[in-house]
This record gives C-alpha cells, structure tokens and sequence, in this order.
C-alpha cells in the first residue's frame, strides 16, 4: 500500500486502536503543568555543583577544599579522594569499562569532574565552586583520533593494569578475502574518506536528577532525567552497592532524550552520594556547558570508505576501513557482542556479493559517550557511509543516483535477506518507496530545472538517500547491555469498570507512548483509548525492561504490549464463553465484544467480561478471578524500517550560505499505530539531519579545549534553517513482530544526513565537487567551492 | 532586595538577591514550573515569558529588572479554565512532543499574534527563529499557530484526549 500522508485535520473521530489521535499528554504539558526533574522540590533540599577540569590532561596535584567549605551555605565538598575511601570513585560504564565518578589520580578530558559542592542554594553551590583551589600538572593530551596510536603518545589510561597504549578494540565484520577479490577484478573501484564528526543530542532539557536517601530505611528514591529507568536501578544496585529493591529510579516527564539520558552519569552518582552522606534530598542539573561537554556525545568517526561495481552500475561489494574516537572513557551504549553498534548494516539496502568492514576504536582525551543521538546504534554512521560512497560511484559512472540506487536495491522477494555482514532483514520494497519519493519531489522536473539554472552558473542540488534501518534491539540470544537481556516487560490490568492500566519498562522523551501504548491496547482489546492508563518511568510501578533508544520502544515494548493483550484477551474468552454458557470455540471475537458464531444478537462486551471476572458467581473451571496479566517480550529479530528521502538545497555562488529549499521523507515502518505521531518523529530526525549536515559539531583545538561548549558555539537548527517538511509512506509489515510495527524514531535522523550533504555536492558538481564533510557550513561550502576542502577533524 | 511585579495578573512581592535571574524567580520562588532553563545565553528561548507583552528571555533578565512590569508565563495562558488558541492550536497540530520548548513557543505565538492575527508562514518562522525545539522540526509549530490565528475568536475548552 503506498499513499502519502493526509494533511491534518481537527476534530476527527477518536479511533479505538491505530489511527491518528491526539495526544494523552499535551493537556498537561500546553499548561506548563508537566513535571520535569528541574521543577521538583523537596523540603529541606540541598543543590549539587560540580567543579569541573579546565584541562584536557593534567595530573591532579592538589585540591585545597578549605575556603568553599568555610561558605556558610556549603554544606560538604567531597573530592575524588574522599569517594575514593568509600570505593566509590569508579563506575562501569555501559561498555564494561571504568569512568570516574571523580577524578583521582587525573583529568583526562577538558570538564571532567573533579569536585563537587552541596549547598542550601544553586546559587550558593555554584559560588563555592570558585572557591576550590586544584593544583593540576599539564600532560599532552591526545586530540588527534589518528595520532592516538602513535609510540610515543600519551597513554590516556594508565588506571587500567598494565594499559601502554590507547587502543580500545579492534572489530570486523563480513568477509575480508571474498570482498578483496571482487575489489582487484572489479570494473570500478571508488574510494573516499567520509567523516561523521562529532555531534551531541543536546535536549532541551539538560541532564539532572534529584536524589532522596531515606536514613532509617535505607530507601534511595532517584527522580532522574532517565531514558532507562530500570537498567539504570541495576546499575546503581551494582556501582553503589545498594540492595536493589530499595532503590526506586522514577524518570518524571523528560525533556527530549535522543540517546543522550541513555548513560550514567557522574552527576547522578555524586547526588546519591550526597543525599546517603548527608541525609537529605539533594538536586544536581547541569547547565548547557556542561551538558555539551561532558555528556554522551555519539559519531566521532573517519571511515574510509570504498565500493566496487562494474561500468554498468551494478553494486559488487563495500569495504570500509573505520578509526572510532571513544574519547577518555569508553562510555559507548550499545549491546556487549556489538562494541561498534549495528554499524554492521553498512551495506545498506543493496544486494551486494561481499562487504568487509574492519575498525579500530581509540581512546583521546575527550568526554566519552559514541552512542547518542538518535543513531540506531551506529547505523547512522553506517547509512552515511553507504549513500555517500554511493553518490561518490554515480558521479564517477555520470548516472543519475536515483537510477543507481534502483538497480541495485534487493528486491521484494529476496526476503527476508541475509546481508553479507551477517543481518537478516525481516521484510522491504523498497522501489515503491524510492519512486514514491521522487513522485512527491517531482524529481524529473527537478533535475530539469538543474540543468537550466547550471547553465545559468547557480548553484541548485538535488541528493537523494536510501535508509535501511535495524532496530528493536533485541533478540536476548545475542543482545545484553552490561549481562542485562534487552526484553522488556509489560503488565496490563482491566479494572472491574472496564477501564484499563498499562505498565510500561519504556519511558517517553517525547514520543507519546501515553498515547500510542494505550492505541496498541485499544486495537487489541477493544477499550476506548481515554479509558487506559499507561503508566511508565518509576521502577517502582512497572515491569522490568531496558528502557526507550534504538527506536526500540514500539519493536519491543510495543509487542509486549500487544501480547500481553492478547493474553488478557483469552482470559475474557474463557469468562465470556461462561456467560455466554457456550463452548470457547464458538466465541467470535469483534473488537471490544465476544459474540456467539452465528448469532450476534448473543454478545458480552469487554467491560462487562471485565466486572464478571471481578464479581459475584461462579467462573469456568480452573479460572482465576481477575483479568490482568504480565508478559516479558523477547523479540525473535530486529525491524527493518526503511525509507527514501531527496533534499533540495540552493546555494548562493557568493557567500556559499546553503538554503534548504525541500526535503521530501517517504518513511515505512511497517504498521501504523498512530500517523501524526509518526510524521512528528521523521519532522524532527529530518531537522536534525539539516544540523549536523549543515552546522552542528562538537570540536576541539590541539590542548583539547572544547570548542563547541554552548548553544552560541554548537549551532541547532530553527525554524529559518527548515523547512517545511514534504513526508509521505508506504506500509511493509514486519512478519515477525505481532502487530507488525517496525519503529520510526530514529529512521529520519539516520537517513536525513546523506540527503543533505549529497544534495549540497551535487549543487557543486561545477565545481568538480565529489565529496565535502560535514559539517557543510557556509565557511566550509566556500572553501570547498575553492578547492581548499579540508577534513573536520 | 524587595521586588514587586504582576504576574499572571496576580501582583506579587518578594525579597530577591539582586543577582537572581528571572527565570528562578519564577520557578523556585513563585513555583511556576511551566517556565523551562534550557541554555545559559540567550539562545534556546525555552524560557521566554511574556514582560509587557513583549516575549522576553527570563534566563537572562535579571528579576530586579522587572519590578513595576507585568509578566505572563504559560500558566497565565488558559483563563478560567478556557484555552488560549495557541495552546489548543499546538494540541491540535502536534506542535509538541516533548514539551519543554513548548511553553516559550506559546508565549511567543501569543505576542505575534496580539500584533499580527493572521501571520504568513515566514513571519511565523521569523518570529520563533530565537527558540529551538529539539523533537518537532518546527513544522506543526507552524501549523500550530496557523491554527490558532484562525481560530482566535473561537471559544474552546480544552479536552483531555
């Protein structure tokens, strides 16, 4: 089915089940009434600020607390040494290694936490700050990602026993022989180095979290800006050595995520240590600064990346050669056996012979993270590579990129399909889509009026990308975050009335589960959407799962929502066939009631199996009263969303400023559960696409100062950058998952970034232009123009 | 220092240092959380209030700055438990998906439209350029306040979905 998008509507009839709804939360959050961790107070609360490095290397040779202790709203200063005497100055990070909580020994990126203040006011805490004296000795700090390895560099990580180098790990992928041999005999080989640089998800809200240590109990209530309330719980259980079921982790509404509240962060550590030490509540948020420079970046790699074919266009193989930067820890959240995420997907939505990808991962003396920012786990970083180095092969074979990508897509009936790389894709059609897109676009049109404005000297770019997604992670045979399985769980009690609560393992940033999860349980059961409650975001309240990143929330969360319905459901059965005083077998059910085959006049309704089950008299043999049930989802693969999407840009010859003049999204992501909810997630992965094609990194000078250290540095695009969104879809089922949903969150953020920079290089063709790096900013795009295109790191 | 300013209709006086920002008078003194901190400079605008009418950015207004004035914050948007069509606009368009610009957003939509009811989609750009929002791509935040400019004499209460 391929149909594009209906404009929205007002007032159109609340659907019980999928369809386009509006959404449970906004009533609260158009009031200014939702509750972000910032906006809780407690009586007696204490503020937390951290003092941070201003070196990027440095040897700590002394910290002199005494001053800021002495400021009479300072309640404690703790250092590194101090935690260190409660062995609390380390934590794991999600990628098994170390981070401290406080450094110790040394600073080993620029912002690292040193210190922290807990004060009777923020104002007060952030005062004394400036009053603690460290002594640091300056080591040379490892910036560049390429020299890292280099003998006589630095070793960032002398912490870790017998560390003399600043390697982290080497990976690979596919078949190395078999795709080299295809390389020697191939018609024509394209080789380009491709740089994602390092981008950051920056939320508008920033990272904080508010810290309760009840004295007598030992009861540790942690209100967080969390994307993973339950993982995080365990985490916490290990790090700190609490007993787990005395630690409630509850993520209040959040303010945007984007893989950025996936991590641990020192902050969150220091204010539970605070609130156990001094026995009160105890608030820590960070500001923008800190945010930016201290907080789970994600990319930061140079690939080189290279594709063989035969004149004609046949795609042969992909080899790529990858230098990851982790920065000074390595804080990367991606599943155990998957030390470079799901970068694996690097051969993209082509049927190739062989793909070989080999990589290096380092550490520098920069704030650790790698995964963030709605990456799908690296696959945003994988599609880059393989629409880029696409795009790079259609210039060198003069084909129209459109055309190439067509000639090699696989094809509906090679699913599922095994990549080269080891992937199996659950399900594609992937031409409907791409010509759907150009449809929208008008793309012959556009390429028409290309030729006339080049014979004019103006600058007009047409670029075209082809995403294929893996998400929904995962299947716990292969897939675990720090030993925990990526399942998750999902409870749904029917109350006597018929009203309904849903328990999530989940928790929203923004992408309405409130709504969408209670639409999932309405189309299974037949309960008016208003009439569910989803509850999600306190461990306390709802069943243990690894929380909302990778788009895996409808993969995952999703099914189990529709499953543990369904089990609902046959429990119904089972009471209605007693009311009924029919066998089971001859209940038909018709959303919201069982009626009897052959006579619909002989019906129960849900509600009414809902109080039956509660109620006076007898039920069927062996049934339990009640109709609720709990389910832990293992999902048997991942989803394979995927979509085609063309870029617009203008550029002016004489101040090389880019214009973003369309961008036409053509998303499928299987099943749709609620369709303005979905065109809200690609509008807003495409706006980060224009961000990081065109204006956002987070760079660093040769001391390894951060240069991109608030929102006048690190440019987010608004509404004058964007433009006004063209989507459209078509719908693939996925034939693993229950109700056939695939995931949307991420898929515009992976697949917007290529549209733009191959639309950007396509308008310089003129110029001889086969590749620039992002980010294409006007100073970058005039060099580039010149001939004077430099690498961003 | 002792301040005085109408907020939301209501006038209040507190005792302020005078270093304190706006935006935590507001939240930590009067408590009204609907007002969001995003950035430090000026430049994500969550934190826009409405001072004599005009949007303003209260992350780095000082509080003593605003003695005499009259503010608006998000929660002075819905009177007597009747809509803004700003925020019934945003409801009805998915202008918001996290909700933290969201509020900023509204203010600022408020102020264009009391000075230009019926605003293209290049001035509706324009006018929100000085606030970010990180989820929607800024297209039904468009919609949004078309929405509401053409339903500005309507009279809606706003209903939990």
């Amino acid at each position: 089915m391929t149909t594009t998008e209906p404009a929205p509507t007002e007032a159109e009839e609340r659907p019980v089940g999928f369809g386009r709804l509006l959404r449970k939360e906004d009533p609260r959050l158009i009031r200014g009434m939702g509750k972000f961790v910032d906006d809780i107070q407690m009586p007696g609360m204490l503020h937390l600020a951290i003092l941070r490095s201003p070196m990027a290397h440095a040897k700590i040779v002394s910290i002199d607390k005494s001053a800021a202790e002495a400021h009479p709203k300072v309640v404690a200063v703790i250092t590194g040494e101090d935690l260190a005497e409660q062995g609390l100055a380390w934590m794991p990070t999600l990628s098994n290694d170390v981070q401290a909580v406080l450094a110790t020994d040394k600073v080993r990126f620029q912002h690292q936490e040193v210190a922290f203040v807990v004060a009777e006011d923020r104002y007060s805490a952030r005062d004394a700050l400036e009053l603690i004296e460290v002594d640091y000795e300056w080591i040379d700090p490892v910036v560049d990602v390429r020299s890292a390895m280099d003998a006589d560099t630095p070793v960032i990580r002398d912490d870790l026993e017998g560390k003399t180098d600043n390697h982290i790990f080497d990976w690979e992928t596919g078949d190395e022989a078999a795709t080299n041999a295809i390389f020697e005999s191939a018609d024509v080989v394209v080789s380009e180095e491709i740089i994602y640089p390092r981008v950051h998800p920056a939320p508008m809200e920033t990272c904080g979290c508010v810290a309760d240590v009840e004295r007598v109990s030992g009861q540790l209530t942690l209100w967080s800006t969390t994307q993973a309330p339950h993982a995080h719980r365990t985490v916490y259980a290990l790090v700190a050595g609490l007993p787990e079921h005395k630690i409630r982790v509850i993520a209040p509404d959040i303010g945007g995520g984007f893989g950025n509240k996936v991590p641990i962060y020192p902050g969150y550590v220091c204010a539970i240590v605070a609130s156990l030490v001094i026995g009160k509540p105890v608030k820590w948020m960070e500001d923008r600064t800190e945010n930016l420079v201290s907080t789970g970046f994600a990319r930061d790699y140079v690939m080189q990346g290279e594709i063989a074919a035969t004149k004609d266009g046949k795609i042969l193989a992909v080899r790529t050669n990858v230098l990851a930067d982790h920065g000074a820890f390595n804080g990367v959240a991606a599943p155990t056996k998957y030390p470079a995420g799901f970068f694996g997907v690097f051969t993209g939505s082509y049927d190739l012979e062989a793909a070989y990808c080999k990589m290096q991962a380092v550490y520098t003396n920069k704030a650790p993270g790698g995964v963030a920012y709605a990456c799908s786990f690296r696959i945003t970083e994988a599609v880059y590579l393989i629409e880029r180095i696409v795009d790079c092969l259609a210039y060198e074979l003069e084909m129209d990129p459109a055309e190439l990508r067509l000639k090699n897509f696989i094809q509906p009936d090679q699913f599922p399909y095994e990549s080269k790389t080891g992937w199996v894709y659950d399900s594609g059609d992937y031409e409907p889509a791409m010509r759907l897109a150009m449809e929208m676009a008008g793309y012959d049109e556009l390429r028409r009026e290309q030729a006339e404005k080049r014979e004019k000297g103006e600058l007009m770019g047409i670029g075209i990308s082809f995403f294929t997604e893996a998400v929904g992670a995962g299947p716990r045979k292969d897939m675990d975050i720090l030993g925990l399985g990526m399942a998750d769980g999902c409870e749904l009690r029917i109350h006597p009335t018929g009203k309904a609560v849903v328990r999530l393992s989940v928790k929203t940033q923004g992408q309405g589960h409130e709504t969408t999860f209670a639409q999932i349980v309405a189309e299974e059961i037949g309960i008016p959407p208003e009439d569910i409650e989803v509850i999600h975001g306190d461990t306390d309240n709802t069943p243990f799962g690894l929380g909302t990143y990778g788009s895996r929330s409808t993969p995952v969360s999703g099914a189990a929502a529709a499953l543990v319905t369904r089990k609902v459901r046959d429990k119904a059965q089972i009471i209605a066939s007693g009311m009924l005083e029919v066998s089971v077998a001859d209940l038909e059910w018709v959303k919201g009631s069982f009626h009897v085959k052959g006579d619909p006049s002989k019906s129960v309704t849900i509600q009414d199996i809902a109080m039956k089950a509660h109620g006076a008299g007898d039920l069927p043999e062996g049934i339990e009263g009640g109709l609720e049930a709990q389910i832990c989802y293992n999902p048997e693969n991942l989803t394979y969303p995927f979509g085609a999407y063309i870029c617009v840009v203008d550029i002016d010859p004489g101040t090389a400023v880019v214009k973003v003049r369309r961008f036409i999204a053509v998303d499928d992501c299987g099943t749709q559960i609620n369709p303005m909810i979905i065109e809200g997630q690609v509008h807003g992965g495409l706006a980060d696409g224009v961000g990081m094609a065109m204006m956002e990194m987070i760079a660093f000078d040769e001391d390894g100062n951060c240069l991109g250290g608030s929102l006048m540095d690190y440019l987010i695009p608004t509404a004058l950058e964007t433009p006004d969104w063209e989507t459209g879809h078509t719908v693939t089922p996925s034939p693993h998952h229950p109700i056939g949903a695939k995931g949307i969150g991420e898929s515009a953020t992976v697949g917007s970034p290529p549209a733009v920079v191959n639309a950007i290089v396509d308008a310089l063709k003129p110029y001889g232009i086969r590749h620039a790096d992002m980010p294409l900013t006007p100073s970058r795009v005039w060099e580039t123009m010149r001939g004077n295109h430099t690498p961003p790191i | 220092m002792q301040v005085t300013m109408t907020v939301n209709g209501n006038e209040v006086s507190e005792e302020i240092e005078p270093r304190h920002l706006l935006v935590h008078f507001i939240r930590d003194q009067l408590g009204l959380t609907g007002t969001h901190w995003g950035c430090d400079t000026s430049n994500c605008g969550t934190c826009v209030v409405l001072i004599d009418g005009e949007p303003t950015k209260s992350c780095t207004t000082l509080a003593a700055m605003t003695g005499g004035h009259e503010v608006t914050t998000v929660e002075g948007l819905e009177v007597d438990n009747v809509l803004d069509p700003v925020q019934e606009g945003f409801m009805q368009c998915h202008g918001l998906q996290c909700g933290f610009c969201t509020p900023g957003m509204m203010l600022t939509a408020r102020a264009l439209l009391d000075s230009n009811p019926n605003p293209s989609e290049d001035v509706i750009r324009e006018a929100i350029s000085g606030q970010i929002c990180r989820c929607t791509g800024y297209s039904t935040i468009v919609r949004s306040i078309q929405w509401a400019a053409e339903h500005e004499s309507a009279v809606s209460i706003g209903s939990p979905a």
